[in-house]
């Protein structure tokens, strides 16, 4: 556990040294008020709670960029030390290679909850600072999808841990990395729609579609901010909520075995690879 | 003197090509020894299997009594390695690379603060980040995570390789302090001639094959090199009296190579007769000569 501990300390010195932490901290801050701000022009004060518009930008923002930090932190996490010859003289150390694994994922992980935190919590500081009255529910949902929010930034990671045990190259794994994120965050949800479309208005059913929903950690992640409260009227996912018998306690689950089914299988992976 | 390691008939495949065929020895405690061989011999492959970050295809390697793929903590604890061209995580300084290594060896950082002394790492070089360092910076910060502990066994790949000559003398002094420790260093490299007279015993490997195994003087003995005698006549135009197959040298002196056990009868009616000589150089065989007999003998076979 202590050696878990020392490998996760040391990933994060190296994020803040090599300025990782500021930089992806700055860009979701920058990101967050600028759609605060922008965000709040169009309803003005017709009543709709102003956190609930930022849920929803928020969501939308974090569904492309998280995953995409995310694997960009954690592709070459073993393949980037084992290129650069670190990894040899730390598997002479008295560490054991789960160790270093979760070790390394749990430093990852911390850098980005720090920056999820940070960056978006920036915007709900400004809307309290510029003299917005919020009400707990509202709390309730945004502390909801900051959680939500670091859940799906340690899927991503655990998918690149995942990349980064299975290839033998940096730039193997920085291809797949993209190549994952495209799949996620674009390809699979126009499949999606265009199966939809195809289907042509017969009821798709209601398994099935649960089923697909769960099946890309992105529209499980979706589906849990945007699928109830206020926001789901706001986003228009209502309408899929309703459809759909996901309740949140199982899209959570979903999204903690997204997490942590990769990484085991890393672990696995790497435990029998010989250095 | 008890063993450190003891590799046993060991051989490691890689798909079909054989890094390292049938290898046996046995390293003492309070040995130095040292790893000889070309590029791609399987020295590295070797140390790796010692190391237990690889598993042999067949044979048995004990490290300090037990299997080192297993992973004990004590056994790598007791361990000090110097990788080839060791790198390090670039954004940290020499004070938080040495922290981090201290704390996963349990090693009081105390402790650790002393070796940078000892490797002679300058106070303000240990707090620059790696990325600043020159090559001879970067080793020594290699040779101090590798001495963190005070380690019983102690693997150096290629550890002088690229250094500048003051510090390959500070780094084989730090190793004879060691030797007198009681710790078994193993040093790999292919430029023999600087580990002359560093090394108790010398392992020549080559195409995956121990080739030959002893002390440089039992290597001498086996390999039976003739000793070169040179000589320069203090009439130099005068060709040498005695007989044998004397060269003429460049220099304007004649050179001959004798067998040990004539070595002393030259010598002796060399110098009968001071006034005809002018100079007189002997010449053992070096660690090169030696490891060119070697894998000379090799190839024919």
């Amino acid at each position: 556990m202590m050696n878990v501990l020392t490998v996760a300390r040391k990933e994060i010195q190296e994020g803040r040294r090599n300025r990782w932490v500021l930089a992806t901290t700055l860009l979701l801050a920058g990101l967050a008020l600028t759609l605060t701000f922008l965000g709040s022009a169009p309803t003005g004060n017709v009543g709709v709670n102003q956190l609930d518009v930022v849920i929803v930008s928020l969501s939308s923002l974090a569904i492309f960029l998280l995953p995409l930090i995310a694997l960009l932190l954690s592709h070459d996490a073993i393949v980037g030390e084992s290129e650069r010859g670190t990894l040899i003289l730390l598997l002479s150390y008295p560490v054991g290679r789960s160790e270093i694994v979760i070790g390394k994922f749990l430093g990852h992980l911390s850098i980005l909850a720090f920056s999820t935190l940070i960056g978006f919590g920036a915007a709900a500081v400004a809307l309290v600072a510029s003299g917005t009255v919020i009400s707990p529910a509202s709390w309730r949902a945004f502390a909801t999808m900051l959680g939500a929010s670091i859940l799906l930034g340690a899927v991503f990671l655990s998918i690149g841990y995942l990349i980064s045990t299975l290839v033998r190259e940096r730039s193997t794994a920085g291809g797949v990395a993209i190549g994952i994120w495209l799949f996620f965050v674009l390809i699979y949800d126009m499949a999606l729609l265009g199966g939809l479309v195809a289907a042509q208005g017969r009821a798709v059913p209601a398994l099935l579609l649960d089923g697909l929903l769960l099946a890309n950690p992105t529209d499980a992640y979706r589906l849990l901010n945007l699928g109830s409260g206020a926001a789901s009227t706001l986003s228009g996912m209502g309408g899929v909520a309703a459809g759909s018998s996901l309740s949140a306690p199982i899209l959570t689950l979903a999204l903690l075995l997204w997490a942590i089914v990769p990484l085991g299988v890393a672990n696995i992976v790497f435990a029998r690879r010989e250095a | 003197m008890t063993s450190s390691v003891i590799t046993s008939n060991v051989s490691k495949h890689y798909g079909r090509v054989a890094a390292v065929r049938d290898v046996s020895f046995d390293l003492k405690s309070g040995e130095t020894i040292a790893l000889v061989g070309h590029n791609g011999a399987g020295k590295t492959t070797l140390i790796k299997l010692m190391l237990g970050l690889i598993r042999p295809t067949s044979g048995s390697v004990t490290m300090l009594g037990g299997d080192p793929a297993r992973g004990d903590f004590h056994v790598r604890q007791s361990v000090g390695y110097l990788p080839e061209s060791v790198s390090f995580h670039m954004a940290l300084t020499g004070r938080e690379t040495l922290t981090f290594y201290a704390r996963l060896k349990r090693v009081e950082f105390s402790d650790a603060e002393l070796l940078f002394k000892r490797v002679g790492l300058s106070a303000d070089a240990v707090d620059r980040p790696v990325r600043t360092y020159s090559k001879g910076m970067r080793q020594r910060l290699g040779l101090a995570q590798a001495l963190l502990g005070t380690p019983q066994v102690l693997l150096l790949d290629e550890p002088t390789s690229g250094l500048d000559p003051a510090l390959r003398q500070n780094f084989y002094d730090i190793i004879s302090a060691l030797r007198a420790d009681g710790t078994t260093v193993l040093l790999s490299s292919h430029a023999l001639t600087e580990l002359e007279n560093r090394a108790d015993r010398v392992i020549i490997v080559d195409r995956g094959v121990k080739i030959a195994d002893g002390t440089l003087d039992e290597l001498r003995h086996i390999a039976s090199l003739p000793t070169r005698v040179m000589i320069k006549l203090s009439d130099m135009e005068a060709a040498p009296q005695w007989s044998g197959d004397w060269c003429r040298q460049s220099g304007g002196g004649w050179e001959i190579g004798v067998d040990a056990a004539d070595k002393i009868d030259l010598l002796k009616s060399l110098t009968a007769e001071p006034s005809l000589l002018e100079s007189l150089t002997l010449a053992e065989p070096t660690l090169d000569e030696l490891y060119a007999h070697f894998l000379g003998r090799q190839a024919a076979e």
